[in-house]
């Protein structure tokens, strides 16, 4: 679905050389040679290459990796903090590279607010004026622009804090003020690099449900960094996953927990706590066997003992879920000659939408270890999460190491806001 | 037998050059000079119709308004005492000289600063200028100035502007350069001029640290000033001269001491205004 939305920026064969001479260490890369040989052929660093993607128009597209994975100079080649050794960033119709000075800053003006992930808030300025900045840098006059920062001040929910100086204020509340100025420049993407890292888990946890609800809100394109892959999974429409500078998957969070592309996407995974990612929807499987509403025990007693199943769902001619029969409680009402299920069926058994974190699934599993049925709108069986396919995967998750920058925030990410 | 090497007449060139330039520019350097004089005479004559209660006064209240009462206190005091020793009038020629070797100095130093932090080029080949200009032993400069500029004390300030301008000069480029990356990239990101940068970022930021070089300045120019009265430069350094010459260690001292005060008035007095700012 996302691939037939507007491209907004289109970046081709990115390739970035930190070092004086790029053109030798292109060709080697060209040969095959991989970041290390080059480096020590040539003693230059291949910081990016040949990197492909598109940010499409209104997504919110999370760049991750670990730290030397090139993420932070992508994003500074984007609006040409740092100049590209190579390849085209197009956005509007406008070749990034090619612009000459005063073109960039125009484009610079017009496309990109950023936000860092140590702030960069001028100390000299009060809280408003940092929100003023990008508007001032581009000329408009005092009124307008004091009245756009004040009202994006009002979103970012630090409404009386404008004569305030940066260093009155806490590391959250900083990068709020971060937020503003992006906010108030109304550029057409939002950069930010590592814009939570350096904010305490819990914080970072509210911010990230903040940005979710402006980004929806306002549908602002938005390319996101970050080292941390819950974060990433947690916000990101999609994800491109960056690995010594080159890209190692590109897909949705789902896509990526589900299909990793390679062992080194996988081993990164193994360290998320998936089920906070995963929706019963991910862990459900089919329905290998149910019974009809009509049917006798005696049916439901065979179905079960074929598929070897202690119990088994009761559904209407419609599939809407009806209730939940036991083998033992099938064979009591065989000896008593009981006719149909529906008589001895339990309304035990838990049942979620499709959309319900895998996570609260696990209290569920506490009362019964009936399979939880999963249901839509309509109460029909979509299909049924069994407790064994969700502990096998807690159990791999945490059995396997976790890669090291992850561990923090596995650990202290918060649980289940909704 | 020893190979003997001609001695390099590094001296003469060096007089040859002096010589032509003076040759050539006397007339304009003496213009100058004529300019100078007249600049110098206009701010001493004011201070000096200014009667002393009257400074005293203004100088109580910078002190209180800018800093504390504390050293609103001890200013009065200090001046008190240069007044009561009898030193007035040479303290206020010294204060002239200071303040106008300050101004020439700072006014071309902000600029060259700025320029050098700027450009590495700039600053590659200006640091050992610098060097030698801090360096060469003051008295040095008196030499060549004379010729310039004729006996007294346009003079000593060519020299102390000569002699005090390195701090500034530093202290603007290290301010300049010890923005934060961050803020520069923050500056850059939002498509900010060179220009804007300038003035929106890396001036507000540096200037704590410009101040501190003002400061710096301002102390070398006064030990310079003083050191000028060997060419002529009126005030205390002329007191203490003449207290040589007499082995007079009693006025030589206490001349000496005014000295002291006005230093540390002046030190405070920038101090406070570079702290008094936003950081």
């Amino acid at each position: 679905m996302s691939e037939n939305r507007n491209v907004k920026i289109r970046v081709r064969n990115l390739s970035k050389v930190f070092g004086s001479q790029p053109k030798k260490a292109l060709e080697l890369r060209d040969q095959g040679l991989k970041r290390p040989e080059i480096l020590d052929k040539t003693g230059l660093t291949l910081g990016l290459s040949n990197i492909d993607f598109d940010v499409h128009e209104g997504e919110l597209l999370v760049i991750m990796g670990l730290s030397g994975s090139g993420k932070s100079t992508l994003i500074r080649c984007l609006n040409r903090l740092i100049e590209p050794s190579e390849g085209e960033i197009v956005i509007d119709g406008e070749n990034i590279p090619e612009l000459d000075e005063k073109s960039l800053l125009e484009c610079r003006r017009r496309h990109f607010s950023m936000v860092f992930q140590n702030f960069a808030l001028f100390p000299h300025r009060t809280v408003q004026q940092n929100a003023e900045f990008g508007l001032e840098i581009r000329g408009i006059d005092a009124a307008e622009r004091a009245e756009t920062a004040r009202h994006a001040l009002k979103q970012v929910g630090l409404e009386g804090w404008e004569d305030a100086y940066p260093n009155q204020l806490s590391g959250g509340m900083q990068q709020r003020v971060g937020l503003a100025r992006a906010l108030a420049n109304d550029a057409s993407v939002l950069l930010m690099d590592e814009a939570f890292s350096a904010l305490d888990p819990l914080i970072r946890g509210d911010m990230q449900q903040e940005l979710l609800q402006l980004q929806h809100r306002m549908k602002k394109t938005t390319v996101f960094i970050t080292h941390d892959l819950d974060e990433a999974l947690t916000i990101g429409d999609r994800i491109v996953l960056l690995k010594d500078g080159e890209i190692v998957q590109i897909g949705t969070p789902e896509e990526i927990l589900t299909k990793p592309a390679d062992d080194y996407v996988r081993r990164f995974i193994e360290g998320v706590d998936k089920s906070r990612i995963l929706t019963a929807e991910s862990a459900m499987r089919r329905v290998r066997a149910t019974v009809r509403d009509s049917d006798g025990p005696r049916t439901a007693l065979r179905k079960m003992r074929d598929h070897s199943l202690d119990s088994i769902y009761i559904v209407d001619r419609d599939r809407h879920l009806v209730g939940l029969i036991e083998a033992d409680a099938a064979s009591q009402a065989l000896e008593q000659g009981r006719e149909k299920v529906t008589d001895v069926m339990t309304q035990e058994f838990r049942s979620v939408g499709p959309g319900e974190p895998l996570h609260n699934l696990f209290a569920m599993f506490h009362d019964n270890s009936f399979p939880i049925a999963v249901v839509d709108d309509d109460k029909r069986l979509l299909g049924v999460v069994v407790k064994g396919a969700v502990l096998d995967e807690l159990a791999q998750a945490a059995e396997t190491p976790q890669p090291t920058e992850t561990t923090e925030s596995v650990e202290t990410a918060p649980a289940g806001e909704e | 037998m020893a190979i003997e090497f001609p001695r390099v007449p590094l001296g003469q060139w060096i007089e040859g050059g002096l010589n032509w330039l003076t040759s050539e520019y006397s007339l304009i350097t003496r213009g100058i000079s004529r300019v100078t004089q007249t600049g110098i005479g206009a701010l001493n004559d004011a201070l000096m119709w200014l009667p002393e209660w009257a400074l005293l006064a203004i100088i109580a209240g910078l002190c209180w308004k800018i800093a504390n009462v504390r050293l609103a206190i001890g200013a009065v005091a200090g001046m008190l005492l240069i007044w009561n020793m009898g030193l007035w009038e040479p303290m206020i020629e010294t204060l002239t000289l200071v303040v106008i070797a300050t101004l020439v100095a700072v006014m071309i130093a902000l600029p060259v600063g700025i320029a050098a932090a700027l450009s590495e080029r700039l600053y590659r080949s200006i640091m050992p200028i610098l060097d030698f200009m801090q360096t060469m032993p003051a008295f040095v400069y008196l030499i060549p100035a004379i010729p310039f500029f004729g006996i007294g004390s346009v003079s000593a300030i060519f020299a102390t502007v000569i002699f005090s301008m390195p701090p500034a000069i530093r202290f603007t480029t290290l301010g300049i350069r010890q923005v934060p990356v961050e803020l520069i990239e923050a500056a850059d990101a939002y498509g900010a001029t060179r220009r804007q940068k300038l003035f929106k970022v890396q001036l507000p930021l540096s200037l704590p640290t410009v101040m501190a070089g003002i400061n710096q300045t301002i102390m070398l120019a006064l030990s310079m000033v003083v050191i000028a009265a060997m060419i002529g430069a009126d005030g205390l350094g002329s007191e203490v001269w003449r207290a040589i010459q007499r082995l007079r260690p009693g006025d030589g001292f206490e001349a000496g001491i005014a000295v002291v005060i006005l230093a540390m008035l002046l030190d405070r007095i920038t101090q406070s205004l570079r702290k008094s700012r936003k950081a």
